[in-house]
C-alpha cells in the first residue's frame, strides 16, 4: 500500500520531523541541479492530474506558463474546499503541511513564479493558523525567500483567509477574490496563465495536486505513472461521509473498486443496511445507483464511463432509508445560496429548481415537474460563465433521471399549486404562470402579490 | 435606548498587522479582506463606520467595501450573539442528522435563523458545508472552533457551559 501524503510518520507536521525524513531536499535538487524545464517534464512523465476536481494533467497546464520574466508570475494553491462532501485539503494542511509547502514551492520555480499565494477558506480558522505558522518555519529555516540555496531564485509564499463563499473555488472567481473584488468567475479566454491574477500570468493548483509533486521529484515520474490506474494514476484522498461505520480520510490508489472503499476502509453501511444511492466526488458530480455502486472503480476515467466523474473523491453513501428527494432538495438549495448572480440561467434556474423541489418535498408535485426539473436543468448545463451552473444542474439531471420512480412515487396529480416565488421578475417567466390564470382567473394578481411580498419579508427563511 | 458605537481605530501595534498585509500584494486594494478581518475581529461585526474606516485606509470607495463585505458570508453586516453557533445542515451532515440539530436548537433558543437571543448572549445559523461531513453532524463557533460528532445531549451540556461562561463573564 503506498502513501504519498499521509505518511503513518508522528508529528510530520513539524518541520523538524519533516526535514529529518528528507524534507526540502527535492526543493534543493530542483533549484541547485535541475532546470525549470526538467521539472515540467518529469510532473508530465508522472501523468499527475488535477486534485481540485476537473483532473487537468498538472505537466501541461504548467506548461501553458508563458517562459522568461518580463511580466511577474504568480502561483495561487486552492485551499478554499467547499465542495459539499469534501474534506481532504483540510487532512493534509493538518498532518503534511511541509509537503504542500515543498510542492509549490518546487511549481514556483519550476514556472517561475514570484510567488504563491495560499488562499484557505475562512472557516478553516484552526487550519489557517497551522498554515501560517508552517510558513514561518519555512522562511526561518530558509527554504523560501531570497537566493534559496544560494541560487539566483527568490520565492515568496503568503496564506490568504477567505471568508465564505463555495464560489471562491473556481479558479477565476479566487482570482479576483485575490484582487480585492467581489468574488465573480471571470469569462474564459483568457485562460489565467495568459490573464489572471493583477493581469499576470498565474496558475491555480489544487492542494493535494501540490502536495504529490516532491514525491514525483523524488521518486520520479515514471513510478508515480505506474500507481494505480495507469490513466489517471498516484493515490486519491478519499473522503467518505453519510451512513458508513467509520467515515473519514483514507488515502489509497486510484481504481479501488468502491464496493472495497466502504466495505473494506469504512466498515460498511451502517446498521447492516443497504445502499440506496453513492454520490462518488462531491455534491456536485452525478450519483451512483446501488448496482453502479458495487461495481465502480474509483478513478477519472472509470467514472467517466458511467458518466459520472471522480471530482473531489469526496464520496457520500446513503442507506435505503434515505428520502433522496430531501437530499437532492438540498443540494439544490446549496448552489442557490451560492450562486454568484451573473448569469441569468444559474441564478434563477437554481431557484426554480429548489421551489419545484420545494413542491415535491411536500407532496403536491406533479409528474410534469419532473422533466421540467431536467428542462431546467439542461438549460442551465453549458450556459454560463463557470461550472457552478453544471455543478447545480448534474444532480437534479442524474437523480432524477435514475432514481424516477421515487421520484414519481411522491408526485400527485389532482391538485395544483401556486409556484412560490422568491424574485420578483421570476413571475413572468414561472412557467406555471399562464396555468394559474386558467385555474385561478380571479384572484390570481391577489395571490401573486401576496407570495411576492411574504416572500420579500423572509427572505433567507423561505425554504428552510 | 441610545447605543453608542465605537468608531473604529486601529492602535499602533495593528497598524503594523495592516502594514505586514499591505507588504503581502502588490496593490492595496488586495488588502481589503485581511482588514475586514481584523475589523470584525476587534468589533465583532462590520458597522458602516468600520467600512468606511478600511476604505479610508485602502484608498477605496465606501461602495466598493460594502460590495465585498456582503458578498462573503463570514463577514457580519449586523451585531450577533456572543456566541454564534453556525451549524451545518448540507447532505452528508443532514444525513447525519445536522438539519434535526440545527432545529433543535433553534427551538431551545427560541430564535431563527440568523437571530440573536433577546439576552445577546447566542445567535444560530445555518451553514453550507465546512469540511467536517466525516465528522458529522458539527458546529462552529464564533467563525472559529469546531465541534464535531455532536448529540441532541452534548449540545445541551455545551450550550450550558456557554451560558455559564458568559454569565461568569458579566
Ligand atoms: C464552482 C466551483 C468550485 C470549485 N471549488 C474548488 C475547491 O474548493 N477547491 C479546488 O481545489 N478546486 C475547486 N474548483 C476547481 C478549480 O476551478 C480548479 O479547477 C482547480 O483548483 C485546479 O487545480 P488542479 O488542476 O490542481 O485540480 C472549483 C470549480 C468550480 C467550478
Ligand atoms: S454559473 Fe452561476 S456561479 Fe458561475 S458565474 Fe454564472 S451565476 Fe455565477
Ligand atoms: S456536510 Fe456538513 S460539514 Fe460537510
Amino acid at each position: 500500500m503506498v502513501k504519498i501524503i499521509l505518511k503513518d510518520i508522528p508529528d510530520l507536521a513539524k518541520v523538524d520531523v519533516y526535514t529529518k525524513n528528507g524534507g526540502y531536499e527535492m526543493l534543493k535538487k530542483c533549484v541547485t541541479e535541475m532546470k525549470p524545464d526538467d521539472v515540467i517534464a518529469e510532473v508530465k512523465k508522472s501523468n499527475l492530474r488535477g486534485r481540485g476536481g476537473a483532473c487537468f494533467p498538472t505537466g501541461m497546464k504548467w506548461s501553458f506558463m508563458p517562459k522568461g520574466n518580463e511580466k511577474p508570475k504568480y502561483l495561487v494553491c486552492n485551499g478554499d474546499e467547499s465542495e459539499p462532501g469534501s474534506f481532504k485539503d483540510r487532512e493534509i494542511f493538518e498532518k503534511n503541511p511541509h509537503q504542500f509547502i515543498e510542492g509549490a514551492l518546487i511549481a514556483c520555480y519550476a514556472m517561475g513564479c514570484k510567488a504563491a499565494y495560499v488562499y484557505i477558506r475562512g472557516e478553516y480558522w484552526k487550519w489557517i493558523n497551522i498554515m501560517e505558522e508552517a510558513v514561518a518555519d519555512t522562511y526561518k529555516k530558509g527554504f523560501a525567500g531570497k537566493k534559496l540555496f544560494g541560487s539566483d531564485f527568490s520565492v515568496d509564499i503568503y496564506v490568504h483567509k477567505g471568508a465564505g463563499a463555495y464560489i471562491c473555488g473556481e479558479e477565476s472567481s479566487m482570482l479576483n477574490s485575490l484582487e480585492g473584488k467581489r468574488a465573480y468567475p471571470r469569462v474564459k479566454p483568457p485562460f489565467p496563465a495568459a490573464v489572471g491574477v493583477w493581469g499576470m500570468p498565474t496558475t491555480v493548483n489544487n492542494i493535494e495536486t501540490l502536495a504529490n509533486v516532491p514525491e514525483i521529484i523524488r521518486h520520479g515520474g515514471e513510478w508515480f505513472s505506474k500507481i494505480g490506474e495507469p490513466k489517471h494514476p498516484g493515490t486519491l484522498l478519499y473522503g467518505v461521509s453519510g451512513h458508513v461505520n467509520k467515515p473519514g480520510v483514507y488515502e489509497i490508489e486510484t481504481g479501488i473498486p468502491l464496493k472495497s472503499l466502504i466495505d473494506d476502509y469504512c466498515g460498511g453501511v451502517k446498521n447492516g443496511k443497504q445502499i440506496k444511492m453513492v454520490i462518488p466526488g462531491g455534491s456536485s458530480m452525478p450519483p451512483l445507483t446501488r448496482e453502479e455502486a458495487l461495481t465502480v472503480k474509483m478513478d477519472a476515467e472509470s467514472l467517466k464511463a458511467i458518466e459520472s466523474a471522480i471530482g473531489t473523491a469526496g464520496v457520500i453513501v446513503m442507506d435505503e432509508d434515505t428520502d433522496l428527494i430531501k437530499v437532492l432538495k438540498r443540494i439544490t438549495k446549496f448552489y442557490y445560496h451560492e450562486s454568484c448572480g451573473q448569469c441569468t440561467p444559474c441564478r434563477e434556474g437554481c431557484g426554480w429548481m429548489l421551489r419545484v423541489l420545494d413542491r415535491l418535498d411536500k407532496g403536491e408535485g406533479r409528474i410534469e415537474d419532473l422533466d421540467l426539473l431536467i428542462n431546467v436543468a439542461e438549460n442551465i448545463e453549458g450556459n454560463t460563465i463557470c461550472a457552478l451552473g453544471d455543478a447545480a444542474a448534474w444532480p437534479v439531471k442524474w437523480t432524477i433521471r435514475k432514481f424516477r420512480a421515487e421520484f414519481e412515487a411522491k408526485c400527485k396529480n389532482d391538485k395544483y399549486q401556486l409556484p412560490v416565488l422568491n424574485k420578483v421578475h421570476s413571475i413572468r417567466h414561472t412557467p406555471a404562470y399562464d396555468n394559474i390564470r386558467i385555474y385561478n382567473e380571479n384572484n390570481v394578481v391577489e395571490d401573486l402579490i401576496g407570495k411576492v411580498q411574504e416572500n420579500l419579508n423572509r427572505e433567507d427563511e423561505t425554504f428552510s | 435606548m441610545t447605543e453608542t458605537i465605537e468608531k473604529p481605530l486601529f492602535s499602533e501595534e495593528e497598524m503594523k498587522t495592516v502594514n505586514m498585509h499591505l507588504d503581502k500584494y502588490p496593490t492595496k486594494m488586495s488588502a481589503i479582506m485581511p482588514i475586514l478581518w481584523m475589523l470584525q475581529d476587534k468589533y465583532g461585526w462590520l458597522s458602516e463606520d468600520n467600512m468606511k474606516y478600511a476604505g479610508d485606509l485602502l484608498n477605496l470607495p465606501y461602495e466598493h467595501v460594502l460590495g465585498v463585505a456582503t458578498f462573503y458570508t463570514m463577514y457580519f453586516k449586523k451585531p450577533m450573539g456572543k456566541y454564534h453557533l453556525q451549524i451545518c445542515t448540507n447532505v452528508s451532515c443532514m444525513l447525519c442528522g445536522g438539519d434535526k440539530l440545527f432545529q433543535y436548537v433553534s427551538e431551545k433558543l427560541g430564535i431563527k435563523n440568523n437571530h440573536v437571543t433577546p439576552d445577546g448572549i447566542f445567535s444560530i445559523e445555518e451553514v453550507e458545508c465546512l469540511g467536517s461531513c466525516g465528522t458529522a453532524p458539527m458546529m462552529q463557533i464564533n467563525n472559529k472552533e469546531f465541534y464535531e460528532n455532536l448529540t441532541l445531549e452534548n449540545v445541551d451540556k455545551l450550550l450550558n457551559d456557554l451560558r455559564m461562561k458568559a454569565g461568569a463573564n458579566g
